[in-house]
C-alpha cells in the first residue's frame, strides 16, 4: 500500500457544492396546480443546506474516498471476534433480485408470499443450527438481539410473577454489550471473576446464585477464544435456582454441526448473521441479530411471527401475541441481510456449515501455534476459532499493542482486535476464518515475525506506525477535545 | 459451495505444526455429552446456479411495486433513488470493510458518515447528528433515553406510528420509564392534549411531524410548552423527504430529532432497508448514543477522520453505558448521505413540492367519488386519510386485482384507532403520475359503485 | 501497564481510589493523583457535579473521561459541592499537566474520617504496590 498511487485528497463533498449544479432526476408535475395555501405557515424558510453537485462529481467523490478504506476484499482482515470471512458474490446477486425489492411492508399478505417463505425457512435452519425450537429474525443486529433475548427471559419472569429476580451474571471475560444489554433491560449486573485459564469461576459462580438471578450471559467458545468445558454444571447451577441461560452468538462460527447452545443448556441465543453467515459488514452495519428460544419462551417472541398455515398452504405475519415482550423495532428486521444468509446456508448445507467451523478451528490454531513462537500466548493449549497473544515478551521495548497495530498496517493488513477482552493486559486477539488460505496466513504470520524484530532492532519505527497508509497515526485526543463532528460553512 | 481454499495437503501441514493428528482432536474438550452426535438437518449444499435458480423462484412470488402501483406509506415510503446510489454502494471497500475502528485504513467510510451527519444537521436544522442506529423507532427510543435521565416519564399520543408507539414502550420497560399515551385531537396533538398529562416527572414529549396521519402540527408552540414543563421535545419523523417543504424542527425549538431515514436508502424490502437517523443541539451531544464520526488531523497535520466520544460506548462503560448499541446502519447511512448530495439543496425541494402538489390533487379527486369522505381537515403533506363505505380489505383487494396497492388500513393495528373504522391512509409521493392517480380514482369509484 | 515516574505531594491525604484532599477548615479540596491522571492518560472531558449537590461516601461525585477510558472519582465520605473547578470543562488536559495543583476537581464540605485517608508516605507505599 502506497501513499502515492491512486490516494486523492479529497475534499468534504460540502465544499465542491456550485449553486446552479445538480445531480437529481425527478417525475415532473404533472397534475393540476393544486392551492398549497394550508402550508404556508409551515413552510421551511431556508432551503436545507445540502451540497449541489453534479452527477459525474457525486460519483467520483464517493469512489475517491472509497479507495481509503481496508476491506475484506482487499486483504486479510483476522479481526478476533469479528469473523471477517469471505462475502459471497452470490449473496450480493440474490439480494438485488428484483422480486426482494419494492416490498412495502403493509401490501397483501399474498403478495409477499417468497419473502415470508424464505424468512420461515432461515428460522427454521437458524433453529437446526443453535438446537433451539424457535427463531425471531426482527433484531437488527448483535446488541439488539442481545437486548431482545435479555427481555424476553424478562418476560418470561414476569408472567410467573417472579419480580425479584433483578441479576444478571455476567463473568468478566464477556463482550462489553452483555453488561451494557442487562442495564438497559432495567437488570442489575453481577460480575463474576473468571479463572486464570479465562473460564468461568465455578466458586465465584456457586456465591452468585440465588432466587434473585434471572440469567447467566455467556459466550461459548468464551472471549478467549476457549470453550468452556463445565458448561453443563453451570448449566445446571444457574437453573437449579431457577435462572435462565443466554448465550452470545458472536462466537457460534467455532461450533457449526459440532455442538449447539440448545444442547449445552442454554434457553436463549442471538446469532450474528454478519459474522458466522457472511453478510457483509457494510463499514458496520446493517447486521442480523436473529434471536432462538426454547419452546417455553415461544410466547413472549417479538411481534409479529412469520408463521405457516397447513390448509392454505400459505405464510402469514401473526399479530395477536398477548405475552409477546412487544417490539424491537419497525416490520420484521434487515430483510436484505436475511436474504444473504439464507443463501449462505443454501450454498454450503449441513455438511458444509460443520466444514466451515472445522477449518475456522484449524486456521486459529495454526495461526497460534506460529504466533506463540515470538509473542506470549497467556492460554496454553488449543483454542477454537480465535485465540489471544500479547506482546509481555516486549516490555522491556515500551512497544504496546497499539504499536504493533498499527505497524501491521504498513504491510497491507488489518490488525487484529485489540485491548479485549479485558482481562488479559495488552491483548491482540485473532480470527482468521476459514475462508484464508495457508499462503495468506504465513505470510501474515512472517509479517508479524519482521514486526516483532523491528521491536527490538528499531521500535521507533514501530511507535510511529503506519507509514504506508492514506493518513498517518490519528490525532483522536484531539478530535475528542475539540469536537468537530459536521462540516460547518466558512465565511 | 463451500469457499474453502484449504487443500489435504494445507491442511496436513497445519494438522503436523500444531501438533495434533486430525481436526477432530481441536475439539475433544469439548463435553461429549453436549456434542451433536448426527449431522445437521440442513439440505446438502447447492452449486452457485442451483442457488440462484432457487431464490430466484422463491423472489417470483412476491409482487412488487414494479408491476404494482403503490399508494401505501405509513412509515415506508417509495421516493426516487438515483442509480448511482445502490452502484456506489456495491463498492468493495464499503461493503466489505468493519466498523471503521482503525481509523487509518478506513478514511473513506469515516468520511462518508461524517458527510452523512452533516446532511442530517442540514435537513433537520440540529447541531449534531450520530453514525444512524437501526431504524426511526428505536432512535425514538433512545432518544427518549437521552431525555430521561433524570426524569422518569413521557409523553406520546396516537398520532404517532403505532409501531413506533410499541418500541418505545418495549425500551421503556427497561428503562424504567413510564409512557403517557395522549389521544389525539382531530389528527392532531395540540398542546392541550398533551397538558392534562404534564408533570414535573416528564423528561420530554415526542410529536411526530408529519405524524402518522400525514397532518402537520404546530411545533414551535409544543417545544415552548416543553420547556416551560422543564421538558425536551422530541420530534419524530417517518418521511426524511417532508424536510423539503416543512420548517427544520431545530428552527422551530426541538430538542432531539428522531427519524427513519429509509425513503433516502434503497428500494422497499418488505422490512428495510431501515436506518435510524438522531440529531440534537450541542447541549445534549454527550448523551447521544452510538457512533459519532469526528474531524481531527494526523500526526502529520492533515485532515483525517475518526470514531470520537467513544468513551460513551459500551465497550468502555460496560453496564453505565446508556445504550447497548454498537454499530451503525454503516451502509444505509452512506446510502443515505449519496441520496441526500444527489438530490441537494434544489432535489429535496423539488420531491417534496411535487409530492405534496400530487397527494393534494389525488385527495381532492378521491373526494369527488360518492360516498367517499374526509376524516381530518388539518393541514397535510403527502399522506391523508379518507373515510370509505365500504370495508377497506375488501376494497384493497379489489384494488389489488387492479395492480393497485391502495392505502394502509388502520384496522391493521388491532384496535388502536377503534374511531376511524373503515378509514384508510393513502400516501402519494412525486413518483406517482396523474394517470396513476386518475386510474385510482376511476377503479375506486367502479369497486364503490359495485 | 508501565507508568512512567508519577509523584507524590507530601502535605495531602490521599485515598486507595488515587485521590488527593486537601483539607483547608471547613473545606475540603479534592483532586486525582498524578499518579491516576498518568494511568488515565490524555483526560479529553470532564463531567462535574453541580454546586450544592450532596453525596453519600462511595457515591460517583464526577467521571474523568480519556480517549478509550472513563474513570469515576468517588466521594470519600459525605460531602456537599461547595465549588466546581469550571476550568477543566474547557481545558480537561490540566488535570494531565498539574493533577496537584490547577487540575483539582471539587471543593466540598464534610468531615474527614482520618482512618479513612492514607498519608503521603502510606500513599507512596500503596502505589508501588499497585
Amino acid at each position: 500500500m502506497a501513499k502515492q498511487g491512486l490516494y486523492y485528497d479529497e475534499p468534504i463533498i460540502f465544499e465542491k457544492s456550485i449553486p446552479g449544479r445538480k445531480a437529481y432526476s425527478l417525475p415532473q408535475n404533472d397534475c393540476p396546480a393544486q392551492d398549497l395555501s394550508s402550508l404556508a405557515p409551515y413552510r421551511r424558510k431556508e432551503a436545507a443546506g445540502l451540497p449541489e453537485i453534479s452527477e459525474l462529481e457525486v460519483v467520483r467523490h464517493f469512489t475517491r474516498i472509497s479507495t481509503k478504506n481496508f476491506s475484506v476484499d482487499a486483504g486479510f482482515y483476522p479481526l478476533g471476534s469479528c469473523t471477517m470471512k469471505y462475502n459471497p458474490r452470490l449473496n450480493e446477486a440474490v439480494a438485488k433480485l428484483d422480486g426482494f425489492n419494492g416490498i412495502h411492508p403493509y401490501q397483501p399478505i399474498s403478495t409477499m408470499q417468497g419473502s415470508l417463505e424464505l424468512m420461515f425457512e432461515l428460522a427454521k435452519d437458524l433453529a437446526e443450527i443453535t438446537g433451539m425450537d424457535e427463531v425471531t429474525l426482527q433484531p437488527a443486529a448483535g446488541a439488539h438481539g442481545e437486548l431482545c433475548g435479555i427481555k424476553l427471559i424478562q418476560a418470561f419472569h414476569e408472567k410467573n410473577g417472579d419480580t425479584k429476580r433483578k441479576k444478571v451474571i455476567i463473568p468478566d471475560s464477556g463482550h462489553g454489550t452483555n453488561p451494557a444489554t442487562a442495564a438497559v433491560a432495567g437488570f442489575e449486573v453481577y460480575q463474576i471473576k473468571s479463572t486464570p485459564e479465562g473460564f468461568v469461576d465455578l466458586e465465584e459462580l456457586k456465591n452468585a446464585c440465588d432466587d434473585t438471578v434471572a440469567a447467566i450471559m455467556l459466550t461459548n467458545p468464551n472471549t478467549l477464544g476457549m470453550f468452556e468445558k463445565d458448561i453443563v454444571e453451570i448449566a445446571k447451577m444457574v437453573h437449579d435456582v431457577g435462572g435462565l441461560l443466554y448465550y452470545d452468538g458472536a462466537n457460534t462460527n467455532a461450533i457449526m454441526g459440532y455442538v449447539r447452545p440448545g444442547d449445552m443448556g442454554f434457553d436463549v441465543v442471538h446469532l450474528n448473521l454478519h459474522k458466522t453467515f457472511a453478510t457483509p459488514h457494510g463499514g458496520g452495519g446493517p447486521g442480523a441479530g436473529p434471536v432462538g428460544v426454547k419452546a417455553f419462551l415461544k410466547p413472549f417472541l417479538p411481534k409479529p411471527l412469520i408463521c405457516y398455515n397447513e390448509k392454505t398452504a400459505s405464510y402469514y405475519l401473526e399479530y395477536d401475541c398477548p405475552d409477546s415482550l412487544g417490539r424491537m423495532k419497525t416490520f420484521c428486521g434487515n430483510f436484505a441481510v436475511l436474504v444473504r444468509a439464507y443463501a449462505y446456508i443454501r450454498a454450503l448445507g449441513g455438511k458444509g456449515l460443520k466444514n466451515a467451523s472445522e477449518l475456522a478451528v484449524l486456521n486459529a490454531n495454526y495461526m497460534k501455534s506460529c504466533i506463540s513462537e515470538f509473542l506470549n500466548a497467556p492460554q496454553a493449549g488449543t483454542c477454537m476459532h480465535e485465540f489471544i497473544v500479547n506482546p509481555a515478551n516486549l516490555k522491556d521495548q515500551g512497544v504496546h499493542t497499539s504499536d504493533i497495530a498499527k505497524r501491521i498496517i504498513d504491510f497491507g493488513y488489518h490488525p487484529p482486535t485489540i485491548y479485549f477482552p479485558l482481562i488479559v493486559e495488552e491483548a491482540m486477539m485473532f480470527e482468521p476464518t476459514e475462508t484464508e488460505s495457508k499462503e495468506t496466513m504465513d505470510d501474515f504470520i512472517r509479517v508479524l515475525a519482521a514486526i516483532v524484530d523491528e521491536c527490538r532492532t528499531n521500535p521507533e519505527i514501530v511507535k510511529t506506525a503506519p507509514h504506508n497508509a492514506p493518513i498517518d497515526r490519528i490525532d483522536d485526543v484531539k478530535a475528542c477535545r475539540e469536537l468537530n463532528i459536521r462540516w460547518e460553512k466558512t465565511e | 459451495m463451500n469457499y474453502l481454499p484449504a487443500t489435504d495437503q494445507d491442511i496436513k501441514e497445519m494438522l503436523e505444526k500444531i501438533g495434533v493428528s486430525s481436526t477432530e482432536e481441536l475439539f475433544k474438550h469439548v463435553p461429549s455429552e453436549v456434542r451433536l452426535k448426527r449431522p445437521l438437518n440442513i439440505h446438502a449444499g447447492l452449486s452457485e446456479y442451483e442457488v440462484l435458480r432457487k431464490m430466484t423462484t422463491l423472489s417470483k412470488k412476491n409482487k412488487t411495486t414494479s408491476e404494482l402501483v403503490s399508494f401505501l406509506g405509513a412509515g415506508a415510503y417509495q421516493h426516487y433513488q438515483p442509480l448511482l446510489v445502490g452502484q456506489l454502494i456495491s463498492r468493495s471497500e464499503f461493503f466489505t470493510a468493519y466498523t471503521p475502528y482503525q481509523a487509518e485504513i478506513s478514511q473513506g467510510t469515516l468520511q462518508a458518515i461524517y458527510e452523512y451527519q452533516t446532511c442530517v444537521c442540514e435537513i433537520f436544522g440540529m447541531d449534531v447528528a450520530n453514525a444512524s442506529v437501526y431504524d426511526g423507532s428505536v432512535a425514538l427510543a433512545e432518544a427518549i433515553n437521552m431525555a430521561t435521565d433524570k426524569k422518569h416519564e413521557v409523553i406520546l399520543t396516537t398520532a404517532l406510528n403505532p409501531e413506533y408507539t410499541k418500541v418505545v414502550e418495549t425500551y421503556c420497560h427497561g428503562y424504567g420509564v413510564k409512557v403517557n399515551i395522549a389521544k389525539h385531537k382531530n389528527g392532531l396533538s395540540p398542546v392541550e392534549v398533551y397538558e392534562p398529562l404534564m408533570s414535573k416527572n416528564v423528561g420530554a414529549i415526542v410529536v411526530q411531524y408529519p405524524n402518522f396521519f400525514g397532518n402537520i402540527d404546530d411545533i414551535k408552540a409544543l417545544a415552548d410548552f416543553a420547556h416551560a414543563n422543564g421538558a425536551l421535545l422530541i420530534v419524530a419523523t417517518s418521511d426524511v423527504a417532508a424536510m423539503g417543504l416543512l420548517e427544520a424542527p431545530g428552527k422551530l425549538g426541538a430538542d432531539i430529532v428522531a427519524a427513519e431515514g429509509m425513503s433516502f436508502v434503497g428500494p422497499l424490502q418488505l422490512s428495510g432497508p431501515s436506518l435510524g437517523m438522531m440529531a440534537t443541539t450541542n447541549k445534549l451531544v454527550r448523551k447521544l448514543p452510538g457512533r459519532i464520526i469526528g474531524k481531527t488531523i494526523d500526526s502529520s497535520g492533515n485532515p483525517a477522520f475518526v470514531l470520537t466520544l467513544q468513551a460513551r460506548e459500551q465497550h468502555i462503560r460496560r453496564e453505565k453505558a446508556s445504550s447497548n448499541i454498537c454499530s451503525n446502519q454503516g451502509l444505509n447511512a452512506l446510502a443515505a448521505c449519496i441520496t441526500m448530495v444527489t438530490l441537494g439543496k434544489q432535489g429535496l425541494q423539488v420531491m417534496a413540492e411535487r409530492s405534496a402538489q400530487k397527494a393534494h390533487y389525488c385527495y381532492q379527486q378521491l373526494l369527488t367519488i360518492p360516498g367517499i369522505e374526509p376524516v381530518f381537515d388539518a393541514p397535510f403533506f403527502d399522506e391523508f386519510l379518507i373515510k370509505l363505505p365500504k370495508d377497506v380489505s375488501y376494497v384493497n383487494k379489489c384494488l389489488l386485482d387492479e395492480g393497485i396497492l391502495g392505502g394502509c388500513c388502520l384496522d391493521r393495528f388491532l384496535g388502536y384507532y377503534p374511531e376511524l373504522d373503515n378509514v384508510a391512509l393513502y400516501c402519494v409521493t412525486e413518483l406517482r403520475t396523474k394517470s396513476e392517480i386518475d386510474n385510482l380514482v376511476n377503479k375506486l369509484g367502479v369497486i364503490l359503485r359495485g | 501497564m508501565a507508568h512512567g515516574e508519577t509523584k507524590v505531594l507530601a502535605g495531602l491525604s490521599y485515598t486507595k481510589e488515587h485521590e488527593w484532599l486537601k483539607v483547608d477548615g471547613d473545606t475540603v479540596r479534592l483532586g486525582v493523583s498524578d499518579f491516576a491522571q498518568d494511568s488515565m492518560g490524555d483526560v479529553v472531558f470532564v463531567e462535574l457535579p453541580e454546586v450544592g449537590d450532596e453525596f453519600a461516601e462511595g457515591d460517583v461525585i464526577c467521571t474523568i473521561e480519556s480517549v478509550k477510558a472513563v474513570s469515576e472519582v468517588y466521594a470519600p465520605f459525605d460531602c456537599k459541592i461547595i465549588a466546581a473547578n469550571e476550568v477543566l470543562l474547557d481545558a480537561p488536559e490540566t488535570i494531565n499537566s498539574d493533577a496537584f495543583g490547577e487540575g483539582w476537581l471539587v471543593d466540598v464540605e464534610g468531615a474527614v474520617a482520618d482512618a479513612a485517608v492514607l498519608s503521603a508516605k502510606e500513599y507512596e507505599e500503596f502505589i508501588k504496590e499497585a
